[in-house]
């Protein structure tokens, strides 16, 4: 069996799934059942000056059928007292020392309530600290959360004021509500934290009640944007974390994935694009603490077939993998090919080139079932019929390379080589 | 031994005859199927369904939650699309193409999604079609069934003013007369017939009988066209000794009975023998079964890779309970006192013949059942008498058309049971549809049907 346990910074958990910060980790009722459940980890629900929530709060996106592919919330920071909050945490970190506790923080804009604010925190024995500079409402009006997030100036100050005071681990959770997380990412870094998390929620409006015409979440007849999170977001969290693993100055740091994590191979993407741990909201708001069990399960048995002993194994090993677009070899080049046998005849294939738009699949007549076939010469290779073919492995892509040589846009152009070649 | 009446308490009754084809209970159990179709390119569902619905079309329409343009792309190529969805024989038609089958997977249920659509339209009257302005013309059809039914809706569409008559009392046809009462009720019957003639236009006179009321010639003077579309009639004669005796009855009429007394009313024996293995055999055994006969047995001359009933319909009878006996041919009925108790028949096996294909042969083997009541569906006769009076063309009782219902009389076109011998309501409504469309043509060119016979 693989070791899937994490040490992230010297804070150690079994396994490195942690709970965002967000419902499910703000109370010690909560906490201690995800610990039972097995969870390695939790990031504290954001602790703050006193905030008062409104209701409705959440709407999602459905998608053919299946619920909740995106979730959106408005809510604000923990709406509990902060002494309660300090108390239950203490008592956690005493029940379970061997989970991670991490405890999100959102202090007003200045150096005496962060200073004060994390002394309280560390009072309690946590692990470590996240700086919460992502909420993307609510806070913003008071120049916190997301305002801070936004300007890489403002959020350098702060993560230095934090790091006078901080004696443990402090992570930076960024906000995507920006062109790119990088700039905050360095300011954070070289202000001196220790590690950066991404991403908070992206804001966002779900959608319109076609019956009351309110946008959703209907609070007494009004909407607002709200952050948007779960499956749906996973491709722009994994683009925002890639380029924080690239660059030179984010990638010193080590980094907690956070995005529409769902199951085992969710986290496993995180990782191998530069993830040492990740953390998990809405799967698990969604469906319970219960899903850690193939969380952890999934993840040890697809690491003993690739034979990787310990997380450490593979974390950021795609990265290198993700290059600028000028890089890529012109000189590839693949072909659809229909497996007859396999074909079940939708025609999915055939009116999505055809449409979509290089008509290089030929349909010959039947009744009632039609073949398609691929005309090769006008084949692109853009992959569209296998992505819309239902059956698995019907459609598959054969390499016809175009000439042996590697050869990239950059020199293609300095060769002056002709367009339209192939 | 007996033959009797009112068997069963109030409640078997209602137990027995309820839907076998239940809808979707909830919103979402149909939103589940609905996605599942892969909406399929030129679907091979659609080229399966005699009426060429848009099958992805519709499920698509149902998955975006719009019931109503659902209902209107089924009843654009069907307007019994609601009838259709409960009684078609799917496995062999739409469902039976669906490309989930070659992933040896669940079709599609594509009638339980017809009907999710169709039945709330019919129930909330939803109109869907409006007449165009009238044209001037009036044809008469004969037969309020499906083919006649189609036909007229399709005509009064296009500002055609329509008069049907009919012999029953109700619309409907075989849907509200023949088609066994589990798979549709007679309320509904009533409401789809109303939901069609709804559009306007169309006038039922009903009591009217082609042939005795009004003739054909009375029909083509008063009218500018005529369609013909008044089905196939009582069960073909077996020839054999004693199908006088009392207890032998002919299996349209013992189903019609059904759906026009009542259940309590249609007598049915202790130990039933029906001959046959096609729809209307299987439609009889299961229903005498439900109506509290003992013993049901099925008997056909030949095996179960010939019998014309589908799969599906065998196993309905099967799970009643009901028995089959193949290779049994039917040779006499014996009875006592005028009644039946006996149904002798010979063996029949099987013997290649030159070419090597297995063909049935009579043996001097007997195989004796025990029975107070014989049902005979072993095929419908054509309305020969009928027919010949009206002078059309014909094949064996069956009206000789061309492909779209023209038929040897100009303007007399003819579609449904009548002309193919009896097929299924999808094909009627196809044939009416068909027939609609040439009969227009034919009108708007002055009278003159383009391709006759
Ligand atoms: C027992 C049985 C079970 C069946 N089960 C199914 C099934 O499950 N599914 C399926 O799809 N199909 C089934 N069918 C077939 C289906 O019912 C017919 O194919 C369909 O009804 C044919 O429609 P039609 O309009 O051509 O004729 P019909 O439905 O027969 O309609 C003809 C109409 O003409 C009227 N008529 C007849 N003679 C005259 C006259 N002289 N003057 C005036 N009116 C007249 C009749 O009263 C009737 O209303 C079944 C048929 C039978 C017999
Ligand atoms: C209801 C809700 C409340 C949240 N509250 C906080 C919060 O207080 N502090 C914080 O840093 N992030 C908060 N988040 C963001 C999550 O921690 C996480 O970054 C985001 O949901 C993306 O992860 P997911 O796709 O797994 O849900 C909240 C998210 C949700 C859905
Ligand atoms: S790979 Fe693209 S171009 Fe080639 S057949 Fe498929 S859809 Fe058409
Ligand atoms: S009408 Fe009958 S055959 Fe046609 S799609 Fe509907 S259920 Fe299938
Ligand atoms: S064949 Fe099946 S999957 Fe394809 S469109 Fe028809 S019902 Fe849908």
């Amino acid at each position: 069996m693989a070791d899937i346990s994490a040490n992230f910074l010297g804070i150690r958990s079994p396994n490195p799934y942690w709970l965002a910060s967000a419902p499910p980790t703000d109370k010690k009722l909560n906490v201690l059942r995800a610990f039972e459940a097995g969870w390695g980890g939790v990031v504290w629900k954001t602790l703050g000056s006193q905030v008062k929530n409104v209701s409705s709060r959440y709407s999602s996106v459905d998608y053919n059928g299946s619920r909740v592919m995106g979730f959106n919330n408005i809510e604000l920071i923990s709406d509990r007292p902060l002494d309660i909050n300090l108390k239950e945490i203490a008592e956690c970190v005493r029940l379970f020392p061997d989970r991670a506790m991490i405890v999100s923080l959102m202090a007003d804009n200045n150096r005496e309530s962060w200073h004060e604010l994390i002394r309280k925190v560390e009072d309690t024995g946590a692990h470590g600290l996240e700086l919460n500079f992502g909420c993307p409402h609510g806070m913003t009006e008071r120049g916190m959360g997301a305002a801070v997030g936004q300007d890489p100036e403002i959020a350098g100050s702060v993560v230095a004021w934090v790091m006078e005071a901080a004696t443990i681990p402090v992570i930076t959770k960024l906000t995507p509500n920006v062109h790119s997380v990088v700039p905050t990412g360095r300011a954070a870094v070289q202000a001196g934290t220790h590690a950066l998390s991404l991403i908070n929620t992206i804001q966002s409006v779900t959608g319109v009640d076609l019956d009351t015409f309110i946008p959703n979440p209907n609070v007494g007849g009004q909407s607002t944007f709200g952050g948007y999170c779960g499956p749906a977001v996973k491709p722009i969290a994994l683009k925002m974390l890639t380029t924080i693993s690239q660059d030179p100055v984010t990638s010193r740091v080590p980094v907690s994935g956070i995005g529409g994590v769902s199951t085992w191979k969710d986290a496993a993407e995180f990782m191998l694009l530069g993830a040492t741990t990740v953390q998990v909201c809405t799967a698990a708001m969604r469906y319970g603490f219960r899903i850690i069990e193939d969380l952890c399960d999934g993840l040890n048995n697809w690491m003993d077939e690739k034979g990787f002993r310990t997380i450490d194994d593979f974390i950021g090993r795609s990265v290198p993998t993700l290059t600028s677009w000028d890089e890529l070899d012109i000189n590839y080049h693949i072909v659809a090919h229909i497996n007859q046998e396999k074909c079940i005849h939708c025609g999915l294939c055939y009116i999505s080139c055809e449409d979509g738009s290089h008509q290089a699949i030929n349909l010959a007549y039947g009744n009632p079932y039609n073949t398609y076939t691929i005309k090769e010469e006008e084949c692109v290779g853009c992959n569209l019929c296998k992505l819309v073919c239902p059956v698995d492995n019907c459609i598959t892509m054969e390499e016809h390379r175009k000439g042996d040589e590697y050869l990239n846009w950059k020199e293609f152009q300095r060769r002056g080589l002709p367009l339209n070649d192939h | 031994m007996a033959v009797r009446n009112n068997r069963l308490t109030a409640e078997e009754y209602a137990q027995h005859f309820s839907d076998i084809h239940p809808p979707f209970e909830t919103r979402d159990a149909a939103m589940v199927d609905a996605n599942r179709c892969l909406f399929c390119y030129d679907a091979p569902c659609t080229k399966s369904c005699p009426t060429g619905i848009n099958v992805p079309k519709f499920i698509k329409q149902i998955t975006t939650d719009n019931i109503k343009g659902a209902a209107f792309t089924i009843f654009s190529s069907n307007i019994m699309g609601g009838g259709c969805a409960k009684v078609c024989p799917v496995e062999k038609l739409c469902e039976g193409a669906c490309v989930y089958n070659l992933m040896e997977e669940e079709a599609i249920p594509i009638a339980r999604l017809q009907r999710y659509a169709t039945e709330r339209a019919i129930a909330q009257k939803w109109q869907l079609f409006e007449r165009k302005p009238g044209i001037g013309k009036k044809v008469a059809i004969v037969g309020a069934g499906p083919a006649g039914l189609s036909c007229a809706h399709a005509l009064s569409r296009e500002g055609v003013d329509v008069t049907i008559f009919e012999k029953e009392e109700k619309g409907g046809g075989l849907m509200t007369y023949g088609i066994a009462a589990y798979k549709v009720t007679p309320e509904f019957c009533c409401d789809e017939v109303d939901f069609i003639t709804s559009l306007g236009g169309i006038d039922i006179q009903y009591g009217k009988v082609l042939g005795q009321d009004v003739t054909l010639t009375e029909l083509q003077q008063a009218y500018d066209a005529v369609y013909l579309a008044f089905g196939v009639g009582m069960a073909r004669q077996l020839y054999i000794p004693g199908e006088q005796l009392e207890g032998v009855v002919d299996a349209i009429n013992f189903i019609y009975d059904i759906r026009n007394s009542g259940y309590p009313a249609v007598p049915v024996g202790d130990q039933v023998a029906v001959i046959g293995m096609g729809m209307t055999a299987i439609d009889a055994a299961t229903q005498a079964k439900r109506l509290g006969a003992k013993e049901v047995t099925l008997v056909y001359r030949r095996t179960q890779q010939e019998m014309p009933c589908t799969e599906a319909e065998m196993n309905i009878a099967l799970l009643d309970g009901c028995k089959i006996v193949w290779l049994a041919a039917p040779a006499e009925i014996r009875g006592e006192e005028g009644r039946v108790t006996q149904l002798v028949c010979h063996a029949v096996k099987l013997e290649a013949d030159a070419g090597g294909r297995r063909q049935p042969v009579i043996t001097d083997e007997k195989i004796v059942l025990p029975v107070d009541m014989v049902i005979k569906a072993t095929g419908q006769m054509p309305f020969e008498q009928l027919i010949h009076d009206c002078q059309l063309q014909h094949n064996n009782g069956k009206i000789a058309v061309t492909d779209n219902g023209v038929t040897s009389i100009n303007g007399v076109f003819s579609g449904g049971d009548c002309v193919n011998g009896g097929k299924e309501v999808v094909d009627a409504v196809q044939a009416g549809k068909d027939g609609a469309k040439v009969i227009l043509a034919y009108l708007l060119e002055g009278g003159n049907a383009r391709n006759s016979l």
